[in-house]
């Protein structure tokens, strides 16, 4: 292409030498689709898309901050997050997946009637994809609004008490959540009615799924809500078996300062152990009551006796940090000592760490759920408009790829947040 | 405006994928994620991370090359998307090593409940 054209080109009609109609399309010499510093439709497109796939490898550098920040955390403390793991919904998250992963497939099919020139049925399945987005946004507010009620928070407003985990009163989250989505659907209403008053044909034509789009938000409020009480026994049930699950193994720590037997699975075996530690001597008697001590030491001389030998360690850390010595662990073994107290998975620094990373990338992919709406709803747009066609089909392929990239983050985000076990 | 000069070159580029293919592919995706969740409720211990980050990582895989047309793309997109994903390599390795290296240098959490908790006093 002549590159003296660039600059004196304003009007392709006008130029006779310009563009392609040396190859014969006279009157057609630029389709308006086709931006006038492009050669072909083709080369429109493959611009356009370079320009979408380096979007796209900024978009996985970004989220691999938050993936990095995540393994380095899950490597220093697997059981805080194998322990606060149990406080997400699989269900939720296994449906939000599910409905994802439709919406990927809508959008692929979406991109094939654009080539296809199929103008309503783009139409439908750009409509269908955004309702998905919406329902895996409502289920979401189930999710977030659950948890905040319980004080599942980022560290430094994390307030979880194992002891009463359905705290009374607080505001309603979820109320808060669906108003702005409840003010748009009303508002969405209204124009549908205005529109088809006034007749408006286009504007009633835009409305209508757009206001499908706004009710599937309040369906996947639905959906999460039955979820989430349907399996309200098993979900709270889980919330229980989960704050046992983390007492069962670390309540005696944080109880009596000293752990007895370690053994993460056998927690009906520690019961009794428990009870023996409870009948001891307080923790800082140690020095006084060496009678009992010595008992405790000539039974802990026996190899078998590890509990009493734990035991034994714990005292020994204990009246050194009680006499005012820092406690060196120097062993990988902490189990015994009073140093397994940092192990409890729901102190609030460590959980809330969790507990941060998870709105983080959770929240961080909800906004791409949200800045993906809004494109989608411009296709939508269009493609009533029927701007779309074989050879102007970029906008559907570079939002589709956009949209397939977020669902490829859920991928990743689903298993490592919801299924650690 | 219906431009279809097929004969045009540059025109008639799109590669639309049969939709049993994507149906397919769609299925796909839903039974990996079913397996997923399956998987989670057996204990296999170190692998369960493996396991999960090789399921996750076909899925995407699949998504990549079907859904994002990236089996039907130019070289050079492939390329920039999978270097994407060296870097992101390289980056959570090396953070994890240097990790590891300074993992002993805990700074003990004073001021929490469990540290506060009465049989400590």
């Amino acid at each position: 292409m002549a590159t003296t054209d660039a600059g004196l080109v304003s009007d392709a009609h006008e130029q006779p030498g310009h563009g392609h109609s040396d190859h014969g399309h006279g009157d057609h010499d630029h389709p308006s689709y086709l931006a006038h510093h492009f050669d072909t439709p083709e080369q429109q497109f493959d611009s356009g898309k370079l320009g979408m796939w380096l979007f796209l490898v900024t978009e996985v550098l970004f989220f691999s901050g938050m993936f990095c920040a995540y393994a380095i955390f899950r490597a220093w403390r697997p059981e805080v997050f194998e322990g606060c793991s149990q406080f997400l919904n699989t269900k939720l998250g296994a449906i939000n997946t599910g409905v994802l992963l439709f919406s990927s497939f809508t959008m692929a099919w979406g991109v094939r009637c654009a080539q296809k020139e199929q103008h309503k049925l783009l139409t439908v399945m750009l409509a269908t994809t955004l309702s998905c987005a919406t329902i895996f946004l409502g289920v979401k507010a189930i999710e977030y609004s659950h948890k905040w009620h319980l004080g599942l928070l980022p560290a430094g407003l994390f307030s979880y008490d194992p002891s009463n985990p359905h705290p009374v009163g607080g505001p309603n989250y979820l109320a808060y959540i669906c108003a702005p989505f409840a003010i748009i659907t009303a508002g969405v209403a209204v124009w549908l009615v205005v529109s088809f008053l006034r007749g408006a044909k286009f504007q009633f034509e835009c409305a209508k799924p757009l206001l499908v789009v706004c009710l599937c938000f309040f369906v996947g409020v639905g959906l999460g809500t039955i979820l989430e009480s349907g399996g309200e026994e098993g979900h709270h049930e889980g919330d229980h078996a989960a704050v046992a699950a983390v007492e069962g193994e670390h309540g005696g720590a944080a109880e009596h300062g000293e752990e007895h037997s370690h053994e993460k699975e056998g927690e009906h075996a520690e019961e009794p152990a428990a009870d023996a530690v409870v009948d001891l001597p307080a923790a800082g008697a140690m020095v006084n009551e060496s009678a009992d001590l010595a008992v405790i030491e000539r039974l802990a001389s026996d190899a078998t006796n590890t509990g009493l030998q734990d035991e034994l360690a714990a005292r020994r850390a204990q009246s050194q940090q009680s006499a005012g010595g820092i406690l060196y662990d120097v062993t990988d073994d902490t189990s015994a000592t009073i140093a397994s107290a940092p192990e409890d998975v729901l102190r609030p620094s460590r959980a809330g760490v969790f507990f941060s990373i998870y709105y983080c990338m959770t929240g961080i992919h909800a906004i791409h759920i949200l800045a993906g709406i809004g494109v989608l709803v411009w296709l939508l747009v269009r493609s009533i408009r029927q701007d779309f066609n074989r050879n102007y089909f970029g906008p559907v392929d570079y939002v589709g790829l956009y949209w397939h990239i977020v669902d490829m983050i859920w991928i990743y985000l689903f298993p490592l947040m919801y299924l650690i076990r | 405006m219906s431009a279809h000069e097929n004969a045009q070159e540059g025109y008639d580029f799109a590669h639309p994928l049969p939709l049993p293919l994507l149906a397919g592919t769609f299925l796909v995706l839903t039974l990996l994620t079913v397996i997923t969740v399956a998987q989670a409720s057996f204990n296999f211990g170190s692998l369960d991370v493996l396991i999960v980050m090789v399921i996750a990582t076909i899925k995407a895989v699949l998504v990549g090359a079907i859904f994002m047309h990236l089996a039907w793309d130019k070289p050079f997109n492939i390329l920039c998307f999978i270097g994407s994903f060296v870097f992101v390599g390289l980056f959570i390795m090396a953070t994890l090593f240097d990790s590891r290296q300074t993992a002993k240098d805990d700074i003990p959490v004073l001021d929490d409940a469990v540290v506060a908790a009465p049989a400590e006093m």
